[in-house]
């Protein structure tokens, strides 16, 4: 309510209390003047309704009691006497205190609200003043609906035949019953006399409704709040959307007419004993007609429908959609709960307590298994991404004048929602170099002796703890010489580098590398394949490349199950613990100092027969301290190469739940985020590709 | 919308709340003080509803529906009155004189509103 109608109602009030005054004096001089009285009830009536609409309680219900007494004055139940009029001037004193608000000194002068009302009282004799019985209307308050089941309702509603003179249009109350939920109305016209006997002015039309609604019955009895008198109105509740009415049949037609009261159970009997449809016998009969008849079919028809879609309705819920923040919460929670239960190890076993023991045990269990349902939910199926590459591959061969063929393979392997996100881009990267690139015009190939359709086949499939996603081509292959000649220009490579093809191939994936001749608007920009590597990266994953000229191209990514908790190698650097992660490693080799030493530091280290270079992670991290006698390399495998890292000791597996770090740390080349052990300390997760690169 | 609706109330304060929110709802608002007033202005303009308070002076509410009732152009249309709870006999009598429904003081803006679509539809 605005201030605007606040003030015009004061403003009222004091100019109806100054009448009432008046009016007062006058009739304590001409007690029985019912005119008086009247305008004496009408300004209190005023005072309290008003006062009460633009939020002034107080005052109603101070005025309502007085009102009460002149409603009983009007009536010449009490007679206007001196002390009637010496209350009601008091009482319209404290009104008018009370507009006024809080007066300056205490409440003072004057009797209290109490004090009036109790004298008022006092005057009534005990006069049973009528209780406020209050009931807005509307009490149905749409905004506090519980949630309720649908409940289907047959409504029966006859209207007085005067209805319209009180200027009401049943129509209406039927678009009010709609409005609820699902109605079905059925006007029944039996009523109707004939037309010499009609009178325009009277509704003899009256209707059968089935409503489905989870609003409840007041809902519906609100809606014929005004015309309940004069009609009549039954409501019955025919199906109550609990299980127990879920059977998919319904009541039988004679059943439903019997209920209704519209043909007596010995007609219904009657009528059976005959073998037709009954409907049509029970018209014949002329126990019904045919409109009612047809109305309870409507009920039957409804009920069914009703109870067909909340069997529907149950299905679905079979499987629920849930906001993926809250799953990413409980997956938060999960790894925080791994993280206690390490310290509970932890601490069981420090504690040498057997019976702790035990119980850490058991919480390890139920963590491992909490963890993995959880991370289960995550999981998709990565086939939704493949099914946006059929069109990409239908429209690019057709702009190039190529066919191709994309099969999928393996659409039904999970993997992390995150992880199926971002595997987006890179896929559609590695699939237009392959149509670009990689398959030849349907010409080319038959000169070869290739179908002249290309195959791309694009396939995923579970490799331990990884899945592989594989996109192979049975186009030219990639050329080795030509990469080779491009590395050399932009000086990637020295002249005399002898490189494997696996590392000649992994180039492709350097930035602004591409060996296209002319640049086509599907690729050759060089941008695209190094967008691959750093998604993959940052997946913590690895892409591979295979390639034979002449007969194809395969690029395989390979993708961590999931992102929050990764089985890791805790290993100790220095006295500070470190994460790398499992899937990376492929061995720990040991390192001998004085064998070291013999190399002259050049950083290379024999496996079985093949040089492996090695990083050594305390000259990386600048960490002082004396080298251990042996030391730990451990032999990694990053998609560009094995490389070995130099650690103190290897401490072992390590359930990883991945820590990001903040704002400040964020950017730190070669820490990819951050876990907490079992004692409480931090472990640095190392980024074995980031590491490798800047060595 | 276009529909007029005739609020008639001696308090000054309801008519212009009730009006302000048949206006923002985009009804057309014709305002009467009493029931004389309002039997004088509903001769001159077509009302499609009318509101009207029950205690008033020269001519109450529910004179006033009876009065009303009786022209043929307010035979059928909508009528509410605007009681107080203590009422529940006028609520009868105004019905009987034709009221169509009523809205109980002190009411919300909403309910009015609600009320109002669900007698003008």
């Amino acid at each position: 309510m605005n201030d605007n109608h606040k003030q015009l109602f004061l403003e009222e009030a004091q100019e109806l209390l100054s009448e009432l005054e008046n009016q007062l004096l006058e009739l304590e001089q001409a007690p029985d003047d019912k005119e008086l009285i009247g305008s004496v009830f009408r300004a209190m009536h005023t005072i309290k309704g008003s006062g009460a609409m633009f939020g002034f309680d107080d005052i109603a219900a101070f005025t309502h009691e007085v009102e009460n007494v002149y409603d009983k004055v009007r009536d010449g139940q009490i007679p206007v006497t001196k002390e009637l009029i010496n209350l009601t001037l008091r009482a319209r004193d404290r009104i008018k205190l009370m507009l006024d608000g809080p007066p300056e000194g205490e409440a003072g002068e004057g009797l209290t609200e109490s004090e009036i009302i109790a004298g008022l009282k006092g005057l009534t004799q005990g006069g049973d003043a009528p209780t406020p019985d209050k009931k807005p209307i509307g009490k149905g308050d749409p905004g506090i609906v519980i949630s309720r089941d649908k409940v289907t309702y047959r409504i029966r509603f006859i209207p007085s035949p005067d209805i319209f003179l009180t200027g009401t249009n049943p129509l209406l109350l039927l678009n009010e019953l709609s409005l609820l939920g699902e109605c079905i109305a059925r006007a029944q016209l039996d009523k109707i006399p004939s037309l010499a006997d009609i009178d325009p002015e009277k509704c003899y039309t009256y209707w059968d409704i089935i409503l489905t609604t989870d609003r409840g019955i007041d809902a519906v009895k609100d809606v014929f709040i005004f015309v309940e008198d004069g009609c009549v109105l039954t409501i019955d509740t025919i199906d109550t959307g609990s299980p127990e009415d879920r059977s998919p049949g319904y009541k039988k037609l004679g059943e439903i007419l019997v209920e209704r009261g519209d043909i007596g159970k010995e007609d219904l009997g009657k009528v059976l004993t005959e073998k037709k449809y009954l409907g049509e016998m029970l018209v014949e009969k002329g126990v019904t007609t045919p409109d009612k008849v047809e109305s309870a079919l409507i009920e039957q028809e409804h009920v069914k429908k009703v109870r067909e879609k909340s069997r529907a309705n149950e299905e679905s819920t079979a499987s629920i959609r849930v906001p993926a923040e809250k799953l990413d919460s409980l997956v938060n929670l999960v790894g925080e709960l791994v993280t206690v239960q390490a310290r509970l190890t932890q601490t069981a076993s420090v504690l040498h307590d057997n019976e702790l023991a035990a119980i850490a045990e058991e919480v390890e269990r139920l963590t491992g298994e909490l963890r993995d349902n959880t991370l289960n939910i995550r999981m998709l199926p990565i086939g939704t991404t493949f099914g946006r590459f059929k069109r990409l591959v239908r429209d690019l061969s057709n702009d190039l004048d190529k066919r191709i063929e994309l099969i999928t393979e393996g659409a039904e392997t999970e993997l992390d929602k995150t992880v199926i996100d971002r595997l987006n881009d890179p896929l559609v990267h590695i699939i237009r170099n392959s149509i670009d690139h990689g398959i030849e015009l349907p010409s080319v190939r038959e000169a070869q002796g290739k179908p002249g359709t290309g195959t791309i086949r694009l396939s995923a499939s579970y490799s331990g703890a990884s899945v592989l996603v594989t996109v192979t081509d049975d186009g030219a292959g990639l050329d080795a010489e030509a990469i080779r000649q491009k590395a050399l220009e932009k000086g990637l490579v020295s002249p005399t580098a002898e490189l494997t093809k696996k590392e000649l191939f992994s180039l492709i994936f350097a930035p602004g590398f591409s060996t296209a001749k002319t640049v086509t608007n599907v690729s050759g920009r060089g941008v695209g394949m190094d967008v691959v590597r750093k998604t993959i990266d940052m997946l913590r994953g690895a892409v591979e490349v295979e390639s034979e000229r002449g007969s194809g191209t395969s690029v395989t990514l390979k993708l961590p199950l999931t992102l929050a908790i990764i089985d890791g190698l805790l290993v100790k650097v220095g006295g500070n613990f470190f994460v790398l992660p499992l899937s990376t490693v492929e061995e720990c080799i040991e390192l001998i100092h004085e064998t070291d030493e013999l190399r002259n530091g050049n950083c290379l280290v024999n496996v079985r027969g093949q040089l492996v270079p090695y990083i050594r992670l305390r000259e990386t991290f600048g960490m002082e301290g004396g080298l251990p006698r042996i030391e730990q390399i451990i032999i990694t495998e990053a998609g560009r190469g094995r490389i070995g890292f130099v650690v103190d000791d290897v401490i072992g597996e390590h359930q990883t739940v991945i820590k990001s770090l903040g704002k400040v740390y964020r950017d730190i080349d070669g820490i990819s985020g951050a876990t907490i052990l079992g004692d409480g300390t931090v472990a640095l997760i190392l980024d074995t590709n980031r590491l490798s690169t800047a060595a | 919308m276009g529909k007029t609706i005739m609020t008639v109330d001696d308090s000054a304060s309801i008519r212009q709340m009730v009006g302000f929110t048949l206006k923002g709802a985009g009804y057309d608002v014709v305002e009467a003080v009493d029931g004389r007033d309002a039997l004088s202005k509903a001769n001159n303009s077509s009302v499609h509803m009318v509101i009207t308070d029950l205690n008033m002076p020269n001519l109450d509410g529910i004179g006033l529906i009876g009065e009303l009732r009786k022209k043929p152009a307010y035979k059928f249309i909508p009528i509410v009155m605007l009681t107080t709870e203590s009422q529940d006999a006028k609520k009868q009598e105004g019905k009987a004189a034709g009221a169509t429904g009523w809205i109980v003081k002190p009411f919300k803006a909403e309910q009015l509103l609600a009320v109002v679509r669900k007698v003008l539809g």
